[in-house]
């Protein structure tokens, strides 16, 4: 029976073993894990290295110690045994001792405590930003938004690669890249050495925005915002995935981010801006009624019908739209500047942050339907001009 | 059974006549209220959890063995995890620990039974239905919890109705602790045999007495945190839910509150067991006894103010992670102090190395190593880079698995003989520790390595570069279940048929306490009638 156990183990291990080397002739990725890496992964940032000489002096006094005690037991077992005649002491207390380690480990501990603050206060620090960008978690992608500093405005998603999701449904046979799991379609985008400050939230469960070479790793946490900062001191690709358990597809939404040289930088928030611009609506192009009522019903559904019903009649304190003078009135612009601005103290909530087109839109829906034909039609430059 | 002195003037354990007569058959084990025959329930009960735990973790490192998924589909593997994590905890872990408590504090502090014996029989039954629910949780519409073992909101809103079951199978389970809790202090409080002291009981008493404090202050809260979770699902609150103003970190401090605490009832009894059985290896009295008592009182006390080193990642302001770091740094002074102790116990000792003491000194140095990857953890810097990764899964399996279930090992080897009234095999038992030992570092040791690297945990699938660790662990993880299920048929299955060298009543000739007062295997009924003893409170007079 040993026998066999014994058989079995070797063979599961040699399994092991074999199938490890002739299945993967994978490398290792720069900005992300290496291969039988045995320690963190090579800092990008001060304070990534700041964490890594922490673990160091960590480990180092760790390993100090836990020799020098367990010198001492290995020690004991080996010379107070029975079976070499040492005959056991009869000492079981003394006050001197237990005083002498308890009081030395605490003052240990505390010199240990004196690098870590500084790290901590160090790392806590997200002012003066150079660029700030709102990292949002969604099951399963990540959304950036780059909200102050060179690039305001860019906005997108960033997913894994499908076919990386497709081949670990399979089983992962086959030739594997070397980013498996951690390519996305669009990266983050940052210029080096510049200090950026990442905002994190979330739009449905708990997710955490982590880069290793980075040293941040900061939950992104639904209905709050928090934030964590880098400065990324060169340039390269780097990665890190999602690290709070939020549903399936958790192993499946990683980070991807691109450092790159001030002028690379610099082209490409034009390219993203010029792109975005292109799949906005025109503020200037001319509408036909038909056209913009389709393009109101829609906005009308979305935002409005929620608190001014879908028959327009609103209730209670909230105005109805059907037969409203303000609506019926020949002075497009006063209904404009509600839309733009809100009314009595917020009640009615400002919407400036849809575009031109779809205000617009709603605005000549509200005008020419239920049993409002007032046949007016808003274009998109007319709110342009009255913002 | 009345802690009073007994009117009719019987000696100790003198069975010239029984009251009764002792139910046999499933009667026995329905309706026992005998704290030896809780005490085997508890166990067996444990170790059949601790087999099912650990056949999902099987499944876990089946699928982790290679990068790419082959065995199961994500949202089974989240369920794996989860309910490996919940199975372990509050199955096996905590109830074998009962089971110790059970079997021996009686014995230990002279009592004849505990104090209520008829709450301890529902404590335990209670938790028969609540681990069908659990494990049958697989098989509901949706599959099993899947949410992590921790069931962070406002993800377990997301789940479907296993989740409720989950959180009934926890109600009860806390319900049977607490229960459990209260019969332990009462008892240890009240029955001990007249000139045991306090500070006379043996350590494991004292870490029992303890930990059954640490039970009733933190299984409500969690209770408290379920029991929300419960209503934000389907009551119309949003203690948790952001779309409703409620705050998800909220949950975890509520969570982790019970949580710490946990942590350390998981592993005060098996400190406890560590000082029982390495003095009557050594042959030499535990060092610092006094010492000891106040170390694990302080870790009690500091287990409460530590939570939140769970949380460094959540947003919490600088005051807050430099609190918590310094609050949990604390934690490994005492610690220390017992590991000191210890090896002062051992230290000019006069040694033999049966398998109790194997699995105590093995303790020992692995717990060890597990307590050292929870400093580094403490700084909240490196935290940072190491929290929600492999690193962690190393660290607390190392303090649980080589610390808590190893230290059972030590526990059930050593007492055994007392319960069973045989002898297990030495060589096997030898075969069992070192198979475990080597088996459990070849699984755990590379988690660190993966941890440092980047892996984050609760992954069922990972880049090719991890693939190298993760296949060593998983090979190691099959070895050592493996081990387990050597031990239960080979050394515990005889042990239970009998079969084996017959016990002496003291099997270890060094071991001090009543426990070794009475014979081999302990009668039903000891100690009806409270002993008298000697002036160390170890040895029955007369």
């Amino acid at each position: 029976m040993k026998h066999l156990f014994n058989k079995l183990s070797l063979s599961l291990l040699a399994v092991g073993m074999f199938s490890t080397h002739a299945a993967y002739a994978v490398s290792d990725l720069p900005g992300g894990p290496g291969v039988r890496q045995l320690n963190l992964q090579n800092a990008a940032t001060k304070i990534a290295e700041e964490q890594a000489w922490l673990h160091w002096f960590m480990l180092v006094i760790c390993t100090v110690i836990f020799v020098a005690v367990f010198g001492v037991m290995f020690y004991s077992i080996l010379k107070h045994r029975k079976s070499l005649g040492h005959k056991p002491a009869t000492f079981h207390e003394s006050v001197k001792v237990e005083i002498a380690w308890t009081v030395i480990p605490f003052i240990i501990v505390i010199l240990m405590a004196l690098p870590a603050t500084k790290a901590v206060v160090a790392q806590k620090d997200t002012s003066n930003a150079d660029l700030t960008i709102k990292a949002t978690g969604i099951q399963w992608k990540w959304g950036y938004d780059y909200i102050k500093g060179e690039g305001e405005g860019i906005s997108f998603l960033s997913t894994l690669d499908s076919t990386h999701r497709e081949l670990s449904n399979n089983g992962a046979v086959g030739a594997k890249p070397n980013d498996y799991l951690l390519k996305v379609d669009n990266p983050m985008v940052v210029p080096v050495n510049k200090k950026v400050r990442i905002i994190t939230t979330a739009t449905d469960v708990i997710h955490s925005f982590a880069v290793p070479a980075f040293g941040i790793k900061q939950d992104a946490i639904p209905g709050f915002v928090r934030d964590t900062w880098f400065r990324a001191e060169r340039t390269g690709d780097f990665y890190g995935q999602c690290s709070e358990l939020c549903g399936k597809e958790h192993a499946y939404m990683p980070i991807h981010v691109k450092v790159v040289s001030a002028e690379d930088y610099a082209t490409w928030t034009k390219d993203q801006l010029k792109k975005m611009a292109a799949l906005a609506d025109d503020p200037n192009k001319v509408w036909t009624m038909d056209d913009i009522m389709k393009r109101g019903e829609k906005v009308y559904a979305a935002n409005c019908a929620a608190c001014h019903q879908p028959n327009g009649k609103g209730a209670g304190p909230i105005k109805a739209l059907d037969g409203s003078k303000l609506v019926l009135s020949d002075d497009k612009l006063q209904q404009i500047k509600i839309l733009l601005n809100g009314a009595n103290n917020g009640a009615m909530p400002a919407w400036k942050q849809l575009s031109d087109t779809d205000i617009a839109a709603v605005i000549t829906y509200t005008k020419n339907h239920w049993s409002n034909k007032t046949a007016q039609l808003v274009q998109p430059a007319e709110v342009k001009a009255a913002r | 059974m009345s802690a009073v002195l007994d009117p009719h003037g019987h000696a100790a354990g003198d069975h010239g006549h029984d009251d009764h007569h002792a139910p046999t058959g499933w009667r026995r084990w329905v309706f026992a209220t005998n704290h030896k025959d809780i005490g085997t329930l508890y166990l067996l009960f444990a170790f059949t959890m601790l087999m099912v735990g650990g056949v999902l973790a099987l499944l876990i490192r089946a699928e982790l063995f290679e990068p790419g998924l082959q065995v199961v589909n994500p949202e089974l593997f989240n369920s794996l995890t989860t309910m490996h994590g919940l199975i372990m905890v509050f199955g096996a872990i905590m109830p074998a620990f009962v089971g110790f408590a059970n079997w021996m504090i009686p014995l230990q502090i002279g009592a004849s039974d505990m104090a209520f014996a008829r709450m301890n029989n529902f404590s335990f039954w209670l938790m028969i239905p609540a681990a069908v629910m659990l494990a049958g949780s697989f098989f509901m519409p949706g599959g099993a919890p899947s949410a992590g073992w921790t069931l962070y909101a406002p993800l377990t809103l997301q789940m479907g109705p296993s989740m409720d079951a989950g959180i009934f199978a926890m109600h009860i389970l806390g319900a049977s602790s607490i229960m459990g809790s209260i019969n332990i202090i009462v008892t240890i409080l009240n029955m001990r045999a007249p000139g045991m002291t306090l500070m006379k009981m043996p350590m494991f008493v004292w870490t029992w007495l303890i930990t059954a404090y640490l039970l009733i202050a933190v299984m409500p809260v969690l209770a408290g945190a379920i029991t929300m979770t419960l209503t934000d699902r389907h009551f119309g609150t949003s203690f948790f839910n952001p779309a409703g103003g409620g705050d998800p970190v909220m949950y975890q401090h509520i969570f982790w509150f019970f949580g710490h605490p946990e942590v350390y009832i998981m592993i005060l009894p098996a400190f406890g067991i560590i000082s029982q059985v390495v003095p009557a290896f050594s042959r030499k009295k535990l060092f610092g006894y006094a010492s000891m008592v106040y170390a694990t009182a302080s870790i009690a006390i500091l287990s409460f103010i530590v939570w939140a080193h769970h949380m460094y990642a959540t947003g919490m302001p600088v005051t807050g992670q430099l609190f918590f770091m310094y609050a949990t740094m604390l934690i490994s002074v005492p610690t220390g102090v017992k590991v000191f102790n210890w090896i002062a116990t051992m230290w000019r000792g006069s040694m033999t190395f049966e398998t109790p003491m194997l699995w105590a000194v093995g303790f020992i140095f692995v717990f060890t190593m597990g307590g050292f990857t929870g400093l580094i953890l403490s700084m909240a810097p490196i935290d940072i880079q190491l929290q929600d990764t492999y690193y962690v899964v190393a660290h607390f399996h190392y303090v649980l698995v080589a610390g808590s279930l190893f230290a059972m090992f030590a526990g059930v080897y050593y007492w055994a003989p007392k319960w069973t009234g045989v002898m297990y095999s030495e060589t096997r038992g030898q075969i069992h520790f070192w198979w475990s030992m080597i088996s459990f570092n070849v699984t755990f040791f590379p988690m660190h390595f993966l941890g440092l690297a980047g892996m984050p945990r609760r992954y069922a699938d990972y880049p090719m570069q991890f693939a190298d660790f993760n296949a060593v662990a998983s090979v190691g993880a099959f070895a050592f279940g493996l081990a387990q299920v050597y031990f239960f048929v080979f050394v515990v299955l005889p042990m239970m048929r009998g079969q084996g060298e017959k016990a002496p009543q003291r099997p270890w000739e060094a071991a001090e306490g009543l426990e070794w007062e009475v014979p081999s295997p302990a009668p039903f009924h000891t100690f009806e009638n409270p002993p008298k003893l000697d002036a160390t409170a170890t040895k029955v007079l007369g």
